[in-house]
């Protein structure tokens, strides 16, 4: 495929496939759509927001994503929306006049962010909740309103739409009808169905130097300047129609399933249904829109929070190469900082882990200076059977407290077999401070790193066990 | 009533320097800045870069033709170092080329020797080393040392805040294009055309006229934008003139985070003395501002410090000490509020301690020394129409302290783990440039033969609504319809000679500008229309809603004939207007004097909660009330007030700048430096405007907004050390911001020391 084609707004546009440069950048420089701002390069503060539809069933499903993270070369077949894409050629749509009567907008740079990743949401959903309008723009900074005046304004905006939400499902239709949308969109899943599309079915990495990219959220903050040059291999569609499932023994998640698509899975909401509103802490909704798990564990980073969680559950990795394939226990992959078991040709295929018992337990917790779109500075996840002999299977993991992902070993096995009391919490906090190795940084002082860490392992027990954590005993 | 500006944002049709259309063969700079926090240059090689792929030219001190110099209020900071470096991210080279990746890979390889010298990063030090950017400042009332004898107690303590990220979204930014001659045009992202434009002639050596400085808006300024916008836009000026080529430099988010100076982090001691009523008779506090590698603005902001190093409250003997201190950081610069938050906070750090050794609530204290009309100020000034009382009381009427306390402490013993905490936070903030000859402005308002008008001020638009707000004026004295009226861009040969759009006076200047030179133009048009309608009183002439009225009658005029009519009987349709602050003065030999044309008053409650496990916590409810005078856009100054008071929340909790011993910044990404979003924001925040006061200053009895709501922010530190204290009641902690979630979990575990093992 030496063509890259998509719709930009209403315009069908074709690409050469070598551009290794970033949405953002051809958005502006190139289609000269300026509304998309440029704040800071690295997911953070929402500017360069765009809405990305994909053909999905008969319809067309709209995500946000941070244009200056989305490598071009994801371009194809999709329907790129940028804020001249919305708007109606003479009025304001609800939305824009919600920010302009509340306030919503001061200095208007990160306002077409906004505008956009609340679309994304109405577009989305047959049913608006404030909470849930919200949190869509938990991706986007404006450092003007502090805020306030756009949360009133997001609330004005779903009070009107509310009560007379689709009634038939057809949110798109519905959009236009509110104006939401302008009347092209009712033929862009047409005309997506007119791109030929052939599904990515098999992987061959054949050079030592190519860069895999998953959803780039990591490989485009550190090398933004740098990455154009490079020979890419896109792999964000491999393997993009299973969705997570399980059978009798095990969980299977495929490698590039999304942080957003695990976060909502039925199966994962089955067995740990407070993970879909815990894993509101992983980056924000455009952020866990593109980024995948396998692109988490293989960033290595110590503070991988899919990682802290897999890790605790004791998963293992299929690693494909070529025609071959081979697992490895997640607790093994890392072998120092940014080291991992892994053969530059091979790719996560597939993470599993065994199906949780009726019996086990899940606890996690993170503490980020900023609560929301924040790396943690500590993060831990326990696993473990709650049963009348004591804890079962339990597993510890931590992060932000080593060069790697860290599987707390002997305070998981101490930990075996242990009724929970007092002292045995005491004991496992103690044996924790002896595994781990946290250094200075901006995320906190290697001090905070060892007392947070003691403190969230006991908010693990006092979930489970809340009589046994007293705040004599912490002082 | 419509908010042109607020449309075009809303569409993505607002343009930032970034966003304009490039001429062909436009060039584009990137710096390349010193890695060295410290040192003296042994060499530079630019062979390398010079041979990068797309570089049209590398530019270093020696290529400067006028004067390598930027330094505002004192001539200390060079635009490119020369022979030394003070601070990691000082600009040393240029690399102009065909693309911006082309001028970041080759500044990539360029290399510079140089040999380190001793770096200072604390100001404590500097000032042990003498290391000072101006002189002390020193401000007097009354005798504190007489009157520490007649105190039932007197307490001493330090008191820290941090540095603070201005984080517009849009970062630093200009564009130059190459005019004849040897002129050259310059568009930029400043609070400061003139600024600009006056360094630019002085880099370049050529007269100011041949320096035309065009803004249009900023992406957002908070202060960052008044001194610190003007190096780019010298750097593109040295290179568009020099290779005759239009040059565009966008900062790089890093880059800026790296290179510009920030909020000035204090370190302060305190002294305060007060009577076993709660009644200060006292206070001396010495501040030690760490001011970077070179004055910028710091001797100006430390200089505000002085003036609000009491904040609201009265006290007759006050001793105030100010070291502004050189260190080896990116010097430091304005942002909203400029100093004083950081000398409020640190009267505020005393009033906490005073109370907790009196076993009093800090709130007791608050109240009981509020300014009062006919007070002293420390330097001088008499408090007139003081509000400080009526904000304080309102607020009282609207949500019971007493209560607030009641239900705090009835959760707090409730819960093991989670603790609420309060607190209040009275404001005071004078309005005018401290600095008595900055308070000018001027408009120039073009009525168009079609009806349409077009006003010119020396305001910078930059998200606070200015715009607005003097459109508003426009419309309220002409009386036409809001489409007539156009904001133009800030430039330099319209409106010459600017003061920077700064210390919250961009409407109460530009306004009272604008709304001289349209009432001039009023009263032309009435003039020439009473001759027409042989109306001998041309007061008799009203133009309401575009229509023409003669002694209350409707005439066969409109606004458009009028302007029709006037222009075809050569009436001049454009008008010139200057404003100065009256009577305002200040003498910085005594530092005494009537500095402030007015002051803005109000208070703010917090209220917080505290997991005392992790150390997290979250604000509950903000409720101020606020004296905003007779708002002239409530929306806008609704939105602006509570942008503020989230910023300034910020600086007390979350946003933490942390520099190495090297002096590098650590937090110097998004990643790392982290600002409210929208689910840290209250859940509940009520901004009561005071319908009150006549202000004579301002517009039609407005007040200034910009800067007096940030200070609030102040007040969530002491909430959360409310908190702290129940949880730990009997522990007393030291006063430093911000209140990270780190910080918090630290102070409730004080004693828990190290949990590292030991290595036997
Ligand atoms: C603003 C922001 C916020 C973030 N917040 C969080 C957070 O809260 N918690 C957190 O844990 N992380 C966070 N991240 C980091 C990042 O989003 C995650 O690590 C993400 O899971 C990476 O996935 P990706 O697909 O985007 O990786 P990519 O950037 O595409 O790739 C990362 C690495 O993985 C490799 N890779 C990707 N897929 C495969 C595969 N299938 N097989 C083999 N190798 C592969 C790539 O070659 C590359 O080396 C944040 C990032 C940003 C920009
Ligand atoms: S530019 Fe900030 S998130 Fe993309
Ligand atoms: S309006 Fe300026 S950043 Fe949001």
């Amino acid at each position: 495929m030496n063509i890259l084609e998509c719709i930009i707004n209403n315009a069908s546009v074709k690409i050469p496939a070598n551009h290794g440069i970033v949405l953002l950048d051809f958005l502006r420089q190139h289609e000269h759509l300026t509304g998309t701002k440029e704040g800071c390069r690295e997911g953070d503060c929402g500017a360069c927001t765009v809405l990305v539809g994909e053909l999905q069933g008969d319809g067309v499903y709209y995500r946000s994503v941070n244009s200056c993270l989305m490598p071009l070369s994801d371009v194809h077949g999709k329907h790129i929306v940028t804020i001249e894409g919305i708007n109606q050629p003479k009025e304001l749509n609800p939305i824009q006049q919600a920010f302009v009567n509340d306030g919503g907008t001061q200095c208007g740079f990160c306002t077409p962010g906004f505008i956009l990743s609340l679309t994304g949401y109405f577009v989305n959903n047959g049913k608006f909740e404030p909470a849930d309008a919200l949190q869509a723009v938990d991706g986007n900074i404006c450092r003007c309103t502090g805020h306030t005046p756009i949360k009133k304004a997001i609330h004005h905006i779903v009070d009107s739409l509310k009560n007379n939400s689709a009634a038939d499902g057809t949110f798109l239709s519905y959009c236009v009808e509110q104006k939401i949308l302008p009347d092209y969109f009712l033929a862009i899943p047409a005309r997506l169905r007119s791109i030929n599309t052939a599904p990515l079915t098999d992987v061959h990495i054949e050079e030592e130097h190519t860069i895999v990219v998953s959803g780039g959220t990591d490989l485009y903050v550190q090398k933004a300047f740098t990455m154009h040059a490079e020979k890419i291999k896109n792999i964000a569609s491999w393997r993009k129609s299973i969705p997570i499932t399980e059978d009798e023994n095990t969980i299977h998640i495929p490698g590039t399933t999304t942080v957003e698509e695990f976060r909502l899975s039925p199966v994962v909401a089955k067995y740990f249904p407070e993970l879909k509103r815990q894993f509101e802490c992983f980056g924000s909704t455009p952020i866990r829109h593109r980024a995948t798990v396998a692109g988490n564990i293989v960033n290595a980073s110590p503070i991988g929070d899919m990682t802290c969680l897999l890790m605790a559950l004791n998963a293992v990795l299929t690693l494909r190469d070529a025609g071959s394939s081979r697992k490895i226990p997640l607790r093994q992959f890392y072998k120092g900082y940014k080291l991992i078991d892994k053969k530059y040709s091979e790719l996560i295929e597939s993470v599993s882990f065994s199906r949780p018992k009726s019996v086990t337990r899940l606890s996690y917790e993170k503490v980020s200076r900023r609560q929301f779109l924040d790396i943690a500075s500590v993060n831990t996840t326990m696993v473990f059977e709650q049963t009348e002999k004591g804890m079962l299977q339990c597993g510890i993991s931590a992060g932000g407290v080593a060069p790697v992902p860290l599987f707390l070993a002997k305070t998981s096995e101490y930990l075996n077999g242990k009724m929970v009391n007092g002292d045995t919490l005491k004991e496992s906090l103690r044996i924790a401070q002896t595994e781990i190795s946290p250094i200075s940084d901006a995320r906190g002082s290697a001090e905070y790193k060892r007392l947070l860490l003691r403190q969230l392992i006991a908010a693990h027990f006092m979930k489970y066990f809340p009589g046994a954590v007293r705040k004599g005993s912490l002082i | 009533m419509k908010n042109f500006d607020s449309e075009k944002h809303v569409r993505g049709e607002s343009q930032f320097v970034d966003d304009l259309p490039v001429p062909e063969g436009t060039l584009y700079a990137h710096v390349f800045y010193s890695r060295v926090a410290h040192g003296r240059i042994v060499s530079i090689d630019l062979s390398a870069a010079n041979a990068m792929h797309g570089v049209a030219a590398i530019f270093t001190a020696k290529d400067i033709p006028g004067e390598n110099q930027i330094g505002g209020i004192v001539q200390d900071e060079p635009l490119l170092a020369e022979h030394h470096v003070h601070f990691i991210g000082q600009p040393i080279a240029v690399v102009v080329a065909d693309t911006a990746l082309n001028a970041r890979s080759a500044a990539a390889q360029i290399t510079v020797e140089i040999e380190k010298l001793p770096v200072i990063t604390d100001p404590r030090d500097a000032f042990l080393n003498n290391e000072l950017l101006v002189p002390p400042i020193t401000f007097e009332l009354g005798n504190t040392n007489a009157a520490w004898t007649q105190c039932d107690v007197v307490i001493e303590g330090i008191a820290e805040t941090g540095g603070q990220e201005h984080l517009y979204l849009e970062t630093q930014g200009a564009f130059a294009v190459p005019a004849e001659g040897d002129a050259v045009k310059v568009v930029s992202s400043t609070q400061s055309p003139t600024a600009v434009q006056r360094t630019i002639a002085q880099v370049l050596n050529i007269p100011m006229h041949k320096v035309e400085v065009d803004v249009l808006r900023l992406g957002g300024g908070f202060g960052g934008k008044e001194d610190q916008a003007t190096p780019w836009a010298a750097m593109c000026a040295l290179a568009s003139s020099s290779l005759r080529r239009p040059v565009k430099m966008i900062l790089h988010r890093q880059d800026d985070m790296r290179m510009t100076g920030k909020r000035h982090p204090y370190s302060s001691d305190f002294k305060i003395g007060l009577k076993k009523d709660g009644t200060v008779l006292a206070y001396e506090a010495a501040f030690y501002q760490n001011g970077g590698a070179a004055a910028d603005l710091s001797p100006a902001v430390l200089q505000r410090t002085m003036f609000h190093c009491t904040n609201s409250y009265f006290i007759p003997n006050v001793k105030a000490v100010g070291y502004s201190c050189r260190t080896n950081l990116p010097p430091n610069t304005a942002f909203r509020g400029f100093g004083g938050p950081q000398g409020k906070f640190v009267i505020e750090a005393a009033i906490f301690k005073a109370a907790e050794v009196m076993k009093m609530d800090p709130f007791f204290i608050q109240k009981k020394n509020l300014l009062k009309n006919g007070d002293e100020f420390p330097y001088g000034q008499i408090a007139e129409r003081c509000q400080a009382v009526p904000c304080w009381n309102l607020l009282e009427q609207k949500i019971s302290i007493d209560d607030v306390k009641r239900r705090t402490a009835d959760f707090n013993s409730a819960n093991e783990w989670k603790k609420k905490g309060f607190a209040l936070m009275p404001i005071c903030f004078g309005i005018s440039f401290t600095n008595t000859m900055m308070n000018q402005a001027s408009a120039l308002v073009h009525i168009y033969t079609d009806g349409s008008v077009g006003i010119s001020t020396a305001a910078v638009e930059m998200g606070q609504g200015v715009n607005m707000k003097i459109h508003g004026i426009a419309q309220r004295i002409f009386s036409i319809n809001a489409e007539r009226i156009k904001l133009e861009s800030t430039n330099t040969t319209r409106v010459a000679n600017t003061s920077p759009t700064a210390a919250s006076t961009g409407a109460d200047l530009n306004g009272k500008a604008v709304q001289l030179a349209c009432s001039v133009l009023l009263d032309r048009l009435k003039q020439f229309v009473s001759e027409q309608l042989q109306q001998p009183d041309s007061a008799k002439i009203v133009i309401r809603d575009e229509k023409l009225f003669n002694d209350g009658k409707e005439t066969e005029w409109t606004w458009p004939r009028l302007i029709l009519a006037a222009n075809g009987a050569r009436i001049s349709l454009t008008a010139q207007h200057f404003y100065s602050t009256p009577n305002i003065h200040f003498d910085r030999e005594t530092s005494k004097g009537q500095p402030f044309a007015y002051h803005v008053f109000g208070t703010a409650l917090f209220q917080v909660t505290l997991d005392c496990l992790r150390g997290t916590y979250g604000i509950d409810a903000v409720n101020v009330v606020h004296d905003a005078g007779k708002s002239l856009q409530p929306v806008i100054d609704r939105s602006q007030a509570e942008g503020a008071i989230m910023q300034g929340i910020g600086w007390m909790t979350m946003e933490e700048i942390i520099y190495n011993n090297e002096g590098r910044l650590i937090t110097d990404a998004l990643s790392t430096y982290k600002v409210p979003d929208i689910h840290f924001t209250p859940a509940e925040m009520n901004v009561h405007f005071l319908d009150s006061s006549e202000n004579p200053f301002a517009p039609f009895n407005s007040k200034a907004i910009g800067e007096p709501p940030f200070m609030y922010g102040i007040g969530v530190y002491f909430a959360l050390m409310n908190a702290v204290k129940a949880f730990r009641p009997d522990v007393t902690f030291p006063v430093i911001a911000p209140m990270t979630p780190e910080r918090a979990l630290c102070l409730l575990y004080k004693e828990v020391g190290t949990l590292a093992p030991s290595l036997q």
